[in-house]
């Protein structure tokens, strides 16, 4: 059982991680980006943290995808041109991935005493969470929120700068 | 619970393939942020490898039955959100400014 589900969505999220590269219209990279996001969280659910599949879903695949749709359909973003890219990226960039992939896959392979999940693990509940989260770890929760403050401020300002300057203008 | 669907919850997979599946992704976040020539899609490689490493926490999270693991992707997401709030602003400015998304038109800072 969590075999068939980790090879269903494994496969999914590397499609979908695929499918983001090849198309060239965002949208649909936006689109394959949230299939990505709903796969991981069933991944997540499978190891066992519950509260993280759904903050998965109702964060990333819901809020922030929302916002990187929004934003596409606002700009009215076309097709993309395909262009070879500078010659840096070329010429150090995908060897540097190559290289990126294979240093971390031979750590991990080479890792001893890794050890295996399977469904009757138990699920780290979301009681079990929020109690350290709340005690121990609750000034950097606080700071959190103010930090997301900010950002809310600091996107707020950014996006209506355009629109200071042109009443500025006239 | 009969034998056979305790079997199916016995059932086990090496955390290495759940370590492996968040490196491959990873990579091709990376591979999607050299290629892509949309600057929009190019912050969607950025979350993509976001969402690659919270994979890796919640594995170790699970190996070492460590709940603040899962604390850290939670603090991972909650910045996640505040960077794609500023960084979809910090877009639409570029865009009003030069009316363009594509990245070999927004290279003033190249050298």
């Amino acid at each position: 059982m969590h075999l068939i589900l980790f090879v269903l969505f494994a496969g999914l999220c590397l499609a979908g991680a695929i499918n983001l590269l090849l198309q060239s219209h965002p949208i649909n990279s936006a689109l394959s980006l949230i299939v990505v996001m709903t796969s991981l969280a069933v991944l997540y659910l499978l190891l066992g943290a519950e509260f993280l599949a759904a903050a998965q879903v109702i964060v990333y695949a819901g809020a922030i995808m929302v916002l990187f749709t929004f934003v596409v359909m606002l700009l009215n973003a076309g097709r993309e041109e395909r262009t070879l890219g500078s010659r840096a990226a070329r010429a150090v960039g995908f060897p540097a991935v190559v290289v990126i992939l294979s240093v971390i896959a031979t750590v991990i392979l080479k890792a001893q005493g890794l050890g295996t999940a399977s469904l009757s693990d138990g699920i780290t509940s979301t009681e079990e969470l929020s109690a350290v989260l709340f005690t121990k770890l609750l000034l950097p929760f606080e700071v959190t929120s103010v930090l997301i403050l900010i950002a809310i401020l600091g996107a707020v300002a950014l996006a209506r700068h355009g629109d200071g300057e042109r009443t500025a203008g006239k | 619970m009969n034998p056979a669907s305790s079997h199916l919850l016995q059932q086990e997979i090496p955390l290495t393939w759940y370590l492996l599946l968040s490196a491959t992704l990873f990579s091709l976040g990376v591979v999607g942020f050299l290629i892509k020539r949309n600057l929009i899609t190019v912050f969607m490689s950025i979350e993509l490898m976001l969402n690659a490493v919270n994979l890796s926490f919640v594995t170790f999270a699970h190996q070492w039955h460590m709940v603040k693991g899962q604390i850290f992707v939670f603090f991972v997401m909650m910045v996640a959100a505040a960077e794609a709030a500023v960084g979809l602003a910090i877009i639409i400015a570029v865009f009003r400014a030069r009316a363009t998304l594509a990245v070999d038109r927004i290279d003033l800072m190249k050298l």
